[in-house]
């Protein structure tokens, strides 16, 4: 059977040279997003992929959508921005475990504070894989890497718990391995009103020898009668480890939204982009200042 | 032309601030040229702050250390000033600060302590001041007595009458000293003040953005920039803006950076130590071609350094920050009416070029007012955007060097932009060819940015023997100094933009003598030339304490170096 082209699959010429390792789960993320996309029937002018830097963050040059490739870390404060200024976008941001809890960790604090309506995948392969296999915050106590050639000492960040501590509106776990259930986590995502978090456990096939595609199959199960409302019952299973619980931790939709708050957008929502400042309200602003 | 220099000294707290509003509201009302700057130390509570206010015939914007009336509210506040102090000084204080003042001093005692228990309520104190103050002046009763009641309307009638009536006693007190001690203080009305509106620096550069098309604004708060923020956040429901306190400067300028992206007009204001943390996110607009306009409001450093006080030491953070090879521009207003009209245009040439572009101003200006003409109000800002078809490649390597620049959603296509190096789609390259192709395409843009670049001003003597080269704030002082001792075949220079440089040789090759005049250590501006043009500028007017060049210090560095 021919393979139907996919619609987010991109054909710009450097998309077809994707530089991830043969066996890399960024792969398996990429479909499931394509595929997620074109299931919810957006089209590419919708959509926005904002990345941080390391090897997750390569993944608008491999989507036909609009793109921001931006730096280490600092996708999340872009993205917000992005979606405040241009509200009909759906805006993705998208990084690692060391882009989103190390380098961008200030803001991925705030960003959950801050709700906006953005959804952030973190492609979690426990490891630093752009640069070539350093520790990063989530690597397993006792991992040997290039730079802790004795073993990382300290334990790894707790990243589901410290967003549901923090009150993060969506706070979900997947692993690329489960393909229709990690799709289904995605779409709840997107459709969520607020700052959806998702972290997708992503095998790093060439430094991450632990943390494999076989050690995460065994190693979690998903959440089931699990109450999404319940902020307590989430927080126990977010200490839950082997196996590690995956699925929506939780949900809360009270939270008040950034996107909310805004402006522009009390009467009308125009992107700012087709908007005129309102000069007569300047000149107004002018004339109160004559003392 | 009448000048007088008031000089009000106070502890945080105690209400010089409602003395300086009354008083400069009611004289500028009454058809004086009113200036204000004002000098404040690091804290909420206590220290010492003063404010200069100048009180003229015509515009005066030029600043003076001279003091011809002192108000102190507090003691210590003479000693503060002890420097600027002169025979001429008078000292209208109570009577608990004569020894302060010492013999030599005219120390006129004026009882408003007394006063305002006797009118009933010691708070009367800074309205009862206004009023013998306005009274030197001989401003205009009734619009002494009315703006008093305006402002304190809303604390019900009666308090706004007893105001009103302390006012009138500060008056008469006022009337009564200046017969008493034979003081006269003549200044002429102007009629044209009544057209003028006052601004201060902060609010001309938030009227300026906002005039610009600015419709979201990322900070992180630090002074002397906050107050920008803090303006644009009153004024953000009724523009119909973004205003947003981000976590940190890093957050901030990146969150512009998505504005732009996202078709929306950033502006991000800060200091030097905020600006440090934003070089990052200069060099990603650099690369991705994203426009931003940063306000960068200078205080001296390094580190905290005087978190209050003023300098132009960021000139060389500005012109280099980020790593990396792109086009950029700086401006430095000069004055209050160019911190609203540069501001504006900031925004059309980032966008036009989608480069970065820095607005340098510092505490003196972002904190000094006075009455200014009305700014122009533009018609219309372009959007310099096109709708994207399904072929769109961002980066399209152009003659000009600028690629046409769409926002995601417009139109059918689909833009891809990139802090890495790219091709013309915006996808990673690491091709030898293309990254140099690309690099020049961005760095073609500065060729076309040197020939727009703002003129300096030229003032003085056409003949000159000494050309003084100045930048930003310190041109209304310069100015008022070159004009003065026009006679010494004194001329200046003064930049508004710093970069891309405007080529001055012609004009340094004339002088016999060239003398910067700045506010940093190391003359930054000069190096700059030295750079660019090959012209080495050996004599340098440096000040670096933390406060404004004045008249009287440009006076005695110029008879030092033997120019006057
Ligand atoms: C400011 C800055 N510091 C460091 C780097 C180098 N760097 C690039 S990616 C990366 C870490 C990558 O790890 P992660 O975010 O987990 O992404 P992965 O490659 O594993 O997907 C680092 C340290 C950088 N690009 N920028
Ligand atoms: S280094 Fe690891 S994360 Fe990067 S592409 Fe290869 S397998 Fe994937
Ligand atoms: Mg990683």
């Amino acid at each position: 059977m021919a393979k139907q082209a996919k619609l987010f699959d991109s054909k710009r010429p450097k998309s077809k040279d994707i530089s991830w390792c043969p066996g890399c789960g960024n792969f398996g993320i990429r479909n499931e997003l394509m595929d997620v996309l074109e299931e919810m029937q957006y089209t590419p002018k919708d959509i926005a992929v904002i990345s941080g830097i390391g090897q997750a963050g390569k993944i608008p040059h491999y989507l036909n959508a609009n793109g921001f490739h931006t730096l280490h870390g600092r996708s999340l404060p872009i993205a917000t921005a992005t979606k405040a200024v241009n509200p009909s976008l759906e805006v993705i941001a998208v990084g690692g475990d060391g882009d989103m809890f190390a380098e961008g960790g200030n803001h991925l604090l705030h960003a959950i504070k801050r709700n906006p309506n953005i959804t952030v995948i973190v492609h979690n392969n426990q490891v630093y894989g752009l640069t070539k296999g350093q520790g990063s915050p989530t690597s397993m106590t006792g991992m040997k890497t290039t730079t802790q050639p004795w073993g990382v000492y300290d334990e790894p960040m707790n990243s589901i718990a410290m967003l549901i501590s923090q009150g993060c509106s969506f706070v979900a776990r997947a692993f690329v391995g489960h393909k229709d259930e990690t799709k289904e986590i995605i779409k709840n995502a997107i459709l969520h009103k607020g700052f959806s978090y998702v972290e997708i456990f992503q095998p790093c096939v060439t430094f991450n020898k632990i943390n494999t595609y076989m050690w995460y199959k065994n190693n979690t199960y998903f959440l089931h009668e699990h109450d999404v409302t319940d902020k307590e019952q989430a927080m126990i299973k977010a200490f839950e480890k082997d196996p590690y619980p995956l699925g929506i931790f939780y949900i809360n939709k009270e939270k008040p939204c950034f996107d909310n708050h805004l402006p522009p957008y009390k009467t009308n929502n125009t992107p700012l982009y087709k908007r005129q400042p309102n000069f007569d309200k300047i000149r107004e602003k002018l004339n109160y200042r004559s003392f | 032309m009448a000048t007088f220099n008031v000089v009000l000294g106070g502890a945080a707290g105690q209400g010089v601030n409602t003395t300086e509003e009354m008083l400069t509201k009611v004289l500028k009302q009454s058809g004086f040229h009113i200036f204000a700057t004002k000098e404040y130390m690091s804290r909420v509570r206590g220290g010492i702050n003063t404010t200069t206010i100048r009180i003229s015939s015509e515009p005066l914007r030029s600043y003076s250390e001279t003091i011809d009336i002192l108000v102190p509210f507090t003691s210590g506040v003479i000693n503060w000033c002890r420097e600027r102090i002169s025979e001429s000084t008078v000292i209208l204080g109570e009577e608990n600060f004569r020894d302060e003042a010492g013999d030599d001093i005219t120390f006129i005692p004026v009882n408003a302590e007394k006063m305002a228990k006797e009118l009933g309520n010691k708070l009367f104190i800074n309205t009862i001041l206004s009023g013998l103050l306005c009274s030197l002046f001989k401003a205009d009763k009734k619009i002494l007595t009315k703006l008093v009641q305006t402002k304190f309307e809303d604390k019900g009638e009666n308090l706004s009458q007893e105001n009103s009536d302390a006012a009138l006693e500060g008056y008469k007190e006022g009337e009564k000293i200046c017969k008493e001690y034979n003081l006269a203080f003549d200044v002429d009305q102007d009629a044209s003040v009544g057209e003028t509106i006052v601004l201060n620096g902060a609010e001309a550069v938030s009227l300026g953005a906002l005039n610009g098309g600015c419709n979201f604004v990322s900070f992180y708060p630090m002074s002397p920039a906050t107050t920008v923020a803090v303006d644009l956040v009153n004024m953000a429901e009724e523009m119909e803006i973004i205003v947003e306190q981000f976590e940190d400067e890093i957050a901030a300028v990146n969150a512009s950076i998505g504005a732009w992206f996202g078709g929306g007009r950033g502006f991000v204001t800060t200091s030097g130590g905020g600006f440090a943390l934003m070089c990052e996110g200069m060099s990603l607009a650099g690369m991705a071609e994203i426009p931003l306009v940063i306000h960068l409001a200078q205080r001296p450093g390094p580190a905290t350094g005087l978190p209050t006080r003023t300098a132009q030491g960021d000139l060389n953070l500005a012109l280099y920050a980020g790593h990396g090879d792109f086009p950029r521009i700086l401006f430095a207003p000069s004055n209050i009416s160019e911190a609203y009209s540069l501001t504006t245009q900031s925004f059309d040439l980032a966008d036009k070029y989608q480069i970065p572009v820095i607005i340098l101003t510092d505490e003196y200006l972002v904190d000094t007012y006075y009455n200014v003409d009305r700014p122009n109000v533009s018609e219309k800002i372009n959007h310099h955007i096109v709708e994207m078809d399904k072929k769109y490649k961002r980066y399209v390597l152009s003659e000009s060097g600028i690629s046409p620049r769409g926002v995601p959603g417009y139109g059918d296509g689909i833009l891809i932009a990139n802090g890495n190096e790219h091709d013309e789609y915006g996808d990673t390259t690491e091709e030898a060819g293309l990254t140099v192709a690309m690099q020049d395409k961005r760095m073609k843009k500065l060729d076309i940015l040197k020939k727009e670049t703002l003129q300096p001003r030229f003032c003085g003597n056409e003949n000159y023997d000494v050309l003084l080269i100045s930048w930003g704030s310190t041109f209304d002082t310069v100015k008022n100094i070159v004009e003065r001792y026009n006679h010494k075949k004194l001329a200046m220079l003064h930049f508004s933009q710093i970069y891309p440089l405007a080529d001055i040789s012609a004009y340094l090759k004339r002088a016999e003598t060239v003398i910067a005049v700045e506010q940093n250590m190391t003359g930054q501006f000069a190096e700059l030339i030295q750079k660019e043009l090959c012209f080495k500028i050996d004599k340098r007017i440096l000040k670096y304490d933390g406060r404004q060049i004045s008249e009287e210090f440009l006076e005695k560095e110029l008879s030092e170096k033997g120019v006057l």
